[in-house]
């Protein structure tokens, strides 16, 4: 499973020149344009964007979800053209096995290589106390609340061992608080397995908290508008937020979000207002 | 959302719900025993609860009800174990080649509808007066719930589950057998259900129409007897066969599957 190497320039994941385009009733719409960017090994990548932006049809262009879409995406010298061993994704949406107990749940990768029950027993314990849920393995997803069962996903993914994980706005549905302890839990284990990550998000805050690149998104369509460099110390937590340093990050990034975002509200306006009229 | 665990379900209070239910089973008894008893029903077209009570030990006795008990148990079983089988795959067949479903998805359903022990005639000139006709009947009248549930169970399975299945790289029998069809068996058991009902109704019709097999040939020699208590305690039998196989299935579904 871990055979995936990175390539000569450094590079693990290699995203070039990704075009995705859809037919909608109002004619073509570009979600994601020429978008471009290469992620080194162990380094924690945070792309960020508006709503509407493309980045969740970017998820699932590197995760191999999807097909149509121009551009190569490369893993470790090996160009993908669909879901790949070496690429763990998380998704948005809640997406534990509910009729598997929190084991069984995190095992599921395990069992798919044919690996003894036991041992497999024994692995997904380790991912399990990895994100801190030791003592729920014989619970069900149903018993568990929201940000349990996403720790749950990640530990699923995380026992597949992939070379990237990939996290698509894994925190979006938490309240704030879990999601900052949440974001801890997962610097703590990423620096811990030294993982190579890429993370999908709108939240600033998330992003600056755990990345060491941002690469932030234009409105509609998708294209790259920067990369930042996060200078923050290593290891971090969650108590960064209060430095000064990461404040002005957060200036930084809102100052190139605030345009595109501004741009979309508007846009979304413009098509309420195209298909329902003004209220009278 | 907290990060806090939800509380497990408490079980006091597991045995209070089938008390209910059996004072329920009473009280509706009492109630008829006394309409009968002042006169507010005919006791020549519903004979009195404790009538039907006392005709236990003879139908027990004199009328072979246990064999027939399981003469007809035994058609639900092969009938339930055959709509079960071809029902799910037929379901999953539909699923997977949409033109199929297409082009007959809404006959199914049109023959979920139809008063199928009308066709006995067609299977008593294949299969002869033997179980087979009832076990047929049986299957043919069970099978269009569990396909059509099979397929909405199925055609529900939330995206995200099966994006997951594809991230993991399943193939498509892993897909179906690890994410669709656990996620669906929910669904499915209702069809399951349903079913069975269809079936055992239909089972015990046709014994009844052509005088043949177990209870509902027990019920039509009784009723021509103008035994009524009589009649009315194997039909007490029907509903245990229909009980049981409701508490096995419920069970099934348990073990398959612990929690929804």
């Amino acid at each position: 499973m871990m055979s995936a190497q990175p390539k000569a320039d450094g590079a693990i994941l290699t995203v070039d020149d990704i075009v995705v385009r859809y037919d909608t009733p109002e004619g073509p719409i570009t979600a994601v344009d020429n978008v471009s960017f290469k992620v080194r090994p162990g380094e924690f990548l945070s792309v960020i964007g508006p709503s509407g932006c493309g980045k969740s049809t970017l998820f699932n262009v590197i995760g191999g979800l999807l097909s149509h879409h121009a551009g190569i995406v490369n893993v470790a010298g090996e160009t993908i053209s669909g879901p790949h061993q070496s690429i763990g994704m998380v998704f948005q949406e809640e997406s534990t096995f509910p009729w598997r107990t929190v084991i069984d749940n995190v095992a599921f990768p395990l069992e798919l290589i044919g690996m003894g029950r036991a041992q497999r027993a024994e692995r997904a314990r380790h991912f399990i106390n990895l994100v801190g849920l030791e003592g729920f393995e014989n619970r069900y997803p149903g018993e568990l609340s929201g940000g349990m069962r996403q720790r749950v996903s990640l530990a699923r993914t995380l026992a597949s061992e992939p070379k990237i994980l990939l996290m698509d706005e894994p925190f979006a549905a938490l309240d704030e608080q879990t999601r900052l302890l949440l974001g801890d839990k997962v610097l703590q284990i990423q620096q811990q397995l030294k993982q190579t990550t890429l993370l999908i998000t709108h939240n600033i805050t998330e992003a600056v908290q755990m990345s060491d690149r941002i690469l932030v998104m234009t409105y509609r369509p998708g294209k790259t508008k920067r990369i930042v460099d996060i200078d923050l110390p290593r290891p971090r937590t969650s108590e960064i937020v209060t430095s000064d340093a990461f404040g002005h990050y957060v200036a930084q990034i809102w100052n190139d979000l605030r345009e595109e975002a501004s741009r979309g509200m508007k846009d979304e306006e413009a098509h309420v207002l195209h298909h329902e009229g003004p209220s009278s | 959302m907290t990060d806090a665990a939800a509380p497990r379900r408490s079980p006091p209070g597991r045995f209070i719900a089938p008390a209910v239910g059996f004072a329920a089973i009473v009280g509706t008894f009492a109630l008829g025993e006394v309409l009968v008893r002042i006169g507010a029903i005919d006791r020549y077209i519903v004979p009195p609860p404790s009538e039907v009570l006392g005709s236990f030990y003879r139908i027990v006795a004199e009328e072979r009800v246990f064999s027939r008990f399981l003469y007809t148990g035994s058609e639900c079983l092969i009938a339930g174990v055959l709509l079960t089988l071809f029902g799910i795959a037929g379901g999953m067949l539909m699923h997977r080649f949409k033109l199929l479903q297409q082009a007959i998805e809404t006959w199914v359903a049109a023959l979920a509808a139809a008063p199928l022990v009308l066709m006995y005639p067609l299977f008593l000139v294949i299969f002869g007066r033997s179980m087979w006709t009832m076990v047929i009947m049986g299957f043919v009248s069970g099978l269009p719930p569990v396909i059509l549930k099979t397929i909405e169970g199925i055609a529900a399975t939330r995206k995200v589950l099966i994006n997951v299945g594809r991230s993991f790289k399943l193939s498509a029998g892993q897909q179906f057998w690890k994410i669709l069809f656990p996620a669906a068996l929910p669904t499915i058991f209702v069809g399951v259900r349903l079913g069975l009902i269809f079936a055992l109704i239909n089972i015990v019709g046709t014994e009844f129409l052509i005088n043949f097999g177990g209870l509902g040939h027990l019920i039509a020699d009784l009723a021509e007897r103008y035994d009524l208590a009589g009649t009315y305690a194997a039909i007490c039998f029907v509903i245990l066969v229909s009980v049981l196989f409701f508490i096995a299935l419920e069970k099934a579904e348990r073990w398959l599957r612990p929690v929804d």
